[in-house]
């Protein structure tokens, strides 16, 4: 044992001299210090030291911490600043760690679904990893859809969840459930942490592995017994996995090929995704449209990667997508795929689906290349390096004749709609609040909504934009809004939400009132599920089947109930006024529900199982 | 549709709980084909070897090595049926032996197979047989006509011709 400094020391609870050494060498063994607050107190008393800097000196002189404890200060390590929980039994000893926390600060939730949104929210505006946290059995399997929201779009997540005791484990103990196995088709990675002395480890690579690469959700279960028991705190420094080791540079002889490609192209697109926002590789997406003067089309995921406003930008392609990119698709010589995956939602028919492209694609993930489309040029990579390189390579392209074709596509098919009398149109709505909040955070929702918020809000930035587009979780939008309001507390945050999808997490309402969050929640109400009964009244003979949500109550009203401003919207000369004075109320949320036109429905369309030629553009 | 063709993986993976239901996930979770799975720990107690059969079409086959390669407890994956390697299975048969004259006969089929008689009993009798997919398909098929009890194998292991890996 290690000679330290003789001085007094009293618990700050009881008051009582603590009595652990005499002269100068400690005797006591560390199980005698009752709890964490007496450590603290005794470390600053005798050495003056910050509580972060403990782990490592407690160490030294043999002083043990419980796994919770471990964990919390692993987390700081990881420089998380939030942890969005619901609390409950087995995972009672990390909340108790996190009580008098105030580096990490912990959000409860009313849900633990709220907790996985909200912590996906702020990983998606800011980058970092999101932390959600919850018990085992009910809690752990109601993060479930936000785990497997966040690994369809591969956001950067850890999802701590209590365990039972390690002696429980496979008894069907009170709230016990195989997390591990539950979660293994949804998640990046997992763990299950059944001693203390895995913790530091444990976390250090659940980090590594959710921010690095693909990014995406990692699971640690961790037992309560391992949270409680006592071990000595060492965070590794570094993490070696030797079997995982992501290809982050790009073959530079594939980057040459796919430079050649792009100068003999006559028609060629930039058809860049979710990756490029991911890999903050938006400026060199930009050097690259800028300088070779190639159209691009922006994917659902990747909105704001390139300016909408720009006139090289086509806008979205797709099932909802503009015409211009869909029948650019069809027409191209080439497509530069760069962080996109050729999703079946962009695609439309594969057989149909650009039969003259010869195709280069840019992923960091490999299995991505290939699964959907046959490609030309694969480049496994980081599409922030992999378009650096390309970009040295480059040059305007020659081609003038598709650039004007583009153009002609782009004037003679917009996003349009007929503006109905006495009616408040929904995407009315949406161009209103673009002009009124053209810089804010816009967090959309699932259905209808989300893809008239798609059409007509003109992203410029990336990470403006958050929806849930891989898994379409409805539901989704309010707790990340949270989410991305914590990573952004300079930001306005738009929540543009559906009827359907806000009163399916509307309980997360209340933290977002108690820490008087500004955010601007808008209801796009239209009384049904409306994407649904679209498709019904489409393809189903109008048989409106479960989607008349016309009893839904009065969300003004609610909104003032739960202690939000509430404000209710029928009438189109209504709708300015009221983002208006959405805009003067920033001590809480602001909810305004737009009650719109019914029928209304998304145009234009391309048909589940059609060629994206195929579109139907719904005015004509 | 391009041709479909069986494929042998050698995976090779950390030693840890768990291992083999992602590995086993994977495949049905994205309806790829396991014709025949191995696992067994490597002379490295930290790795376990996972032989795994397999088929499909080459775009399959490139997105199974992909996904395999993918898990992040995946150390290494290698395509056996992309060079010349050896494989071999073990096949466990009880032959049912009630009649002694039929005895005298198996044993001399076993014979022609190079089985060995690992138990023996008044009415059966338990056979060890090693060998390539199309050995003890021939074995199996002549046991059946005296009456196959029970019957157990190993899957297939392989590894490459030659010094490398």
């Amino acid at each position: 044992m290690p000679v330290i400094a003789s001085q007094k020391c009293f618990s700050l609870k009881t008051g009582k001299e603590l009595e652990w050494y005499h002269g100068k060498v400690i005797l006591c063994p560390p199980s005698r210090l009752q709890s964490w607050n007496e450590k603290v107190f005794y470390f600053q008393q005798t050495y003056g030291t910050a509580e972060c800097a403990l782990g490592p000196f407690m160490r030294e002189i043999g002083m043990e911490l419980s796994g919770a404890r471990i964990l919390v200060d692993c987390l700081k390590r990881e420089g998380v600043e939030y942890i969005f929980g619901v609390n409950g039994g087995a995972a009672m000893p990390i909340f108790d760690a996190l009580y008098d926390e105030t580096e990490v600060k912990l959000i409860p939730m009313r849900h633990e679904q709220g907790a996985s949104h909200a912590a996906d929210g702020y990983a998606r505006v800011t980058g970092k990893v999101g932390v959600a946290l919850a018990t085992s059995g009910p809690g752990a399997t109601n993060l479930v859809t936000g785990i497997a929201t966040a690994y369809m779009d591969s956001i950067p997540m850890v999802a701590i969840t209590g365990q039972v005791l390690t002696d429980f484990i496979g008894s069907d103990a009170f709230q016990e459930c195989d997390v591990i196995g539950v979660t293994r088709p949804i998640c990046k990675h997992s763990y299950l942490i059944k001693s203390c002395d895995e913790v530091a480890d444990v976390v250090a690579e659940a980090f590594h592995i959710a921010s690095t690469g693909k990014p995406g959700p990692v699971i640690i279960d961790i037992a309560k017994d391992a949270q409680k028991n006592e071990t000595l705190f060492q965070y590794p420094e570094t993490v070696d996995i030797r079997s995982y080791k992501p290809q982050v540079n790009g073959d530079p002889a594939q980057i040459a090929k796919a430079a050649a490609l792009i100068k003999e192209a006559k028609c060629p697109m930039l058809y860049a995704g979710g990756g490029v926002v991911l890999a903050n590789a938006s400026e060199e997406l930009r050097e690259l449209t800028l300088k070779t003067q190639i159209p691009i089309t922006v994917t659902l995921m990747g909105l704001g990667a390139f300016p909408e406003t720009h006139p090289l930008a086509m806008q979205m392609p797709g099932m909802h997508g503009s015409c211009c990119a869909n029948y650019a698709f069809t027409d191209a010589d080439l497509i530069v795929a760069i962080g996109a995956r050729f999703d079946d939602r962009v695609t439309g028919d594969l057989d149909k689906f650009a039969p003259n492209a010869k195709k280069i694609h840019i992923d960091i993930d490999a299995s991505c290349i290939g699964k959907n489309v046959p490609v030309d040029v694969p480049i496994v990579g980081d599409a922030k390096n992999v378009l650096t390189e390309l970009n040295k390579l480059v040059d305007t392209a020659d081609i003038d004749p598709w650039r004007n074709q583009i153009q002609e596509w782009k004037q003679k098919y917009p996003f349009e709609y007929e503006q109905k009398a006495n009616k408040v149109m929904p995407q009315y709505v949406i161009e209103q609040i673009y002009e009124h909040y053209s810089d804010a955070i816009v967090v959309a929702d699932v259905g209808q909504h989300q893809m008239w918020a798609a059409q007509y809000f003109k992203f410029t930035e990336p990470r403006q934009w958050l929806n849930s587009g891989g898994l379409g979780t409805m539901g989704f939008s309010l707790p990340a809004a949270i989410g991305a309001q914590l990573g952004c507390p300079d930001k306005t945050v738009v929540n543009i939400n559906g009827d359907g999808s806000y009163i399916m997490t509307i309980q997360e309402l209340v933290p977002a009132i108690t820490m008087k969050l500004p955010l601007k929640i808008f209801i796009i109400n239209n009384m049904y599920l409306g994407m649904v009964r679209q498709w019904q009244e489409l393809f189903h003979n109008k048989r409106y089947s479960a989607v008349d949500y016309h009893d839904n109550p009065d969300f003004a009203l609610l909104a003032q109930a739960f202690g939000a401003t509430g404000l209710r919207v029928e009438h189109p000369e209504d709708v300015e006024p009221a983002l208006l004075k959405a805009k003067g109320i920033n001590d809480g949320p602001v909810v305004i529900d737009f009650i719109v036109d019914e029928d209304e429905n998304v145009f234009p369309m391309v048909p589940a199982g059609a060629g994206l030629g195929d579109v139907i553009r719904g005015l004509s | 549709m391009s041709k479909e063709k069986r494929h042998i993986f050698s995976v090779l993976v950390e030693n840890r709980f768990g291992v083999l239901a992602r590995v086993a996930g994977l495949f049905s979770g994205r309806g790829f084909n396991i014709d025949s799975l191995n696992v067994a720990e490597t002379h490295d107690e930290s790795i376990s070897q996972i032989t795994l059969v397999t088929h499909g079409d080459a775009q399959i086959i490139e997105q199974i090595y992909q996904h395999l390669n993918r898990l992040i407890d995946v150390i290494e994956v290698t395509d056996l049926s992309t060079g010349t390697h050896v494989e071999r299975e073990l096949v466990l048969i009880k032959v049912a032996t009630d009649d002694p004259q039929k005895r005298t006969e198996i044993l001399q089929v076993a014979e022609v197979f190079r089985g060995r008689v690992i138990d023996m009993k008044p009415a059966s009798l338990v056979l060890e047989i090693t060998g390539d997919e199309g050995k003890l398909k021939a074995a199996i098929d002549i046991f059946s006509t005296y009456g196959v009890i029970e019957l157990a194998r190993t899957g297939k292991i392989a590894m490459m011709r030659g010094a490398t890996k």
